[in-house]
């Protein structure tokens, strides 16, 4: 009986016409692609994207160069040097991180003292060549100035789990 | 055609000429057209069954991506690699590709609208569709590199492992229309299956050889799951590893228009063709050409909606398929449809 069973399904292809039919559902289901561009999946708050060095609300840099995320930098991205400045206050000089080594791990973030740098929830910083992604001071200050709000409310809204 | 331009005031021997060179534009331009349509709806349907969107971008609804794509191929740089053998390596897709449009030469849009209305229709597009393989073979052989010559044997043993049969099931179409024309062909199946629908496939002795077709189809133009001449997991790209630019493009315009005839030939050969789908005077009004449409679009659509979702064959479970089982089955049938009609028709 069942080889009667096994023929008569294999030449009435019953298998074929059982998965055609799912698959014909699935045809008119609503697809599950976000359509990227124009739509964006939501992003934690620990979303960790493109760095940014931040600023205090008065304009002064937070950064005090104690380059502890030059020092827990695993793939030793980042390079400072630091002078005194003209105040008396320590600052760095240089700061640069090679987005091309960055690892996204968030550990500069989590070494720093004072929330200065930090990784934002910006992803979409690819560039034509790989020198632009040799980022300085002057960059990634900038970073801070164009996602202070979103960084400053990434931050509140993680806040109460630290 | 030509009785326009002769009424024209031309002179005869040239309107002939004119007219044949005037329907050869009408088939292929709109032809080419189809083609690049058909492949943003294959690609479309492939995805919608994925749960993805497919091409979306590109004008409305990504409905100019196959010109998109074809503009950047044209606009690449050919390469030929250096040990290929380059007059063969250059004309295999162009064999490939001027094959692939030959056979549209037989094809009735509707009652009595054949470029070329020939009795043995049906001969030639056998004829033409065992050429087809060819371009497949010289392409794997001239390109000098192992997995195209790998494509090409695979490619050609499936071929005409698969055309023996389509020869079977055609007989068996050709015994009911009593005729090899595909014009007659389609004027036979009026009111075949209980007076009232017209279709072969309506006839239950016909049905299976309509299913086999159709898998034949499949295998003949090397679509999934009898993709094995370019099975990406094992052969790269198959036979068009090495092309690039104009070459690769006609290999797929004529891929993509052999897949358009297979679908038209279903339709003409046991879904009616231009005939409207039942026996009734309404339907008659709506031109043929928009029924012949609607069916090859269905049969189209069929095709993608396989590629879709069968996982590919094995090579020795094509063979096995081809001549184990549609070439005795499709043997059988010819006796059995002799038979019938000599009971029947001829008694």
């Amino acid at each position: 009986m069942s080889y009667v069973g096994h023929l008569v399904k294999s030449f009435t292809l019953w298998e074929f016409v059982k998965a055609h039919a799912l698959t014909l559902k699935y045809f008119f289901k609503p697809k599950a692609t976000i359509n990227y561009p124009f739509e964006k999946n939501p992003l934690s708050p620990r979303f960790r994207g493109e760095h940014a060095l931040r600023r205090y609300p008065n304009g002064e840099e937070r950064c005090i160069a104690c380059k502890l995320c030059e020092a827990v930098c695993p793939a030793q991205a980042i390079t400072i040097e630091a002078e005194p400045r003209d105040d008396g206050s320590r600052r760095t000089t240089r700061y640069d991180i090679d987005m091309t080594k960055c690892i996204y791990c968030g550990f500069c973030q989590e070494a720093c003292p004072v929330d200065a740098i930090v990784e934002g929830p910006n992803f979409e910083f690819a560039t034509e060549t790989r020198e632009e992604l040799l980022y300085d001071k002057a960059k990634l200050l900038a970073n801070g100035d164009k996602w202070e709000r979103a960084i400053a409310a990434n931050l509140a809204a993680d806040a109460p789990y630290r | 055609m030509t009785e326009t331009f002769i009424s024209w005031g031309m002179d005869p021997n040239w309107a002939w000429g004119v007219a044949t060179v005037a329907g050869i534009l009408l088939i292929a331009l709109p032809l080419m057209l189809a083609v690049a349509m058909i492949i943003y709806a294959d690609r479309k349907i492939w995805a919608a069954i994925a749960l993805r969107r497919g091409p979306n971008v590109v004008g409305p609804f990504g409905l100019l991506q196959s010109f998109a794509d074809g503009l950047k191929v044209f606009l690449q740089e050919t390469i030929i690699p250096s040990g290929a053998n380059r007059g063969l390596f250059l004309i295999a897709p162009i064999i490939t590709f001027t094959v692939a449009l030959l056979a549209w030469a037989v094809i009735p849009f509707n009652s009595g609208a054949v470029l070329a209305d020939i009795n043995v229709g049906l001969l030639y597009i056998l004829a033409i569709s065992s050429l087809g393989v060819y371009g497949v073979i010289l392409s794997g052989w001239a390109s000098n590199s192992k997995y195209p010559f790998f494509s090409a044997l695979r490619a050609s043993a499936q071929m005409i492992s698969y055309e023996v049969s389509i020869g079977f099931i055609l007989i068996g179409v050709v015994l009911y229309a009593d005729s090899f024309n595909l014009n007659e062909i389609i004027k036979a199946q009026q009111g075949h299956g209980l007076g009232i629908v017209n279709a072969f496939g309506f006839n239950l002795l016909m049905f299976p050889l309509a299913v086999m077709f159709l898998i034949s189809a499949l295998a003949e133009t090397a679509r999934a799951p009898f993709d094995l001449t370019e099975a990406e997991s094992e052969l790269v790209a198959g036979y068009q590893t090495e092309y690039s630019s104009m070459s690769f493009a006609l290999f797929w315009l004529g891929e993509y228009a052999n897949v358009l005839l297979m679908a038209t030939l279903n339709a003409i050969l046991f879904w009616g063709g231009w005939l409207p789908p039942i026996d009734w005077a309404p339907l008659y009004s709506v031109p043929g050409i928009v029924w012949l449409f609607a069916k090859i679009l269905f049969f189209f659509f069929v095709f993608s909606w396989v590629k879709a979702t069968v996982p590919r064959y094995r090579y020795d479970q094509l063979m096995r398929l081809g001549w184990k089982i549609f070439l005795p089955i499709s043997l059988i049938w010819v006796f059995l449809i002799s038979g019938w009609l000599m009971l029947t028709r001829y008694s």
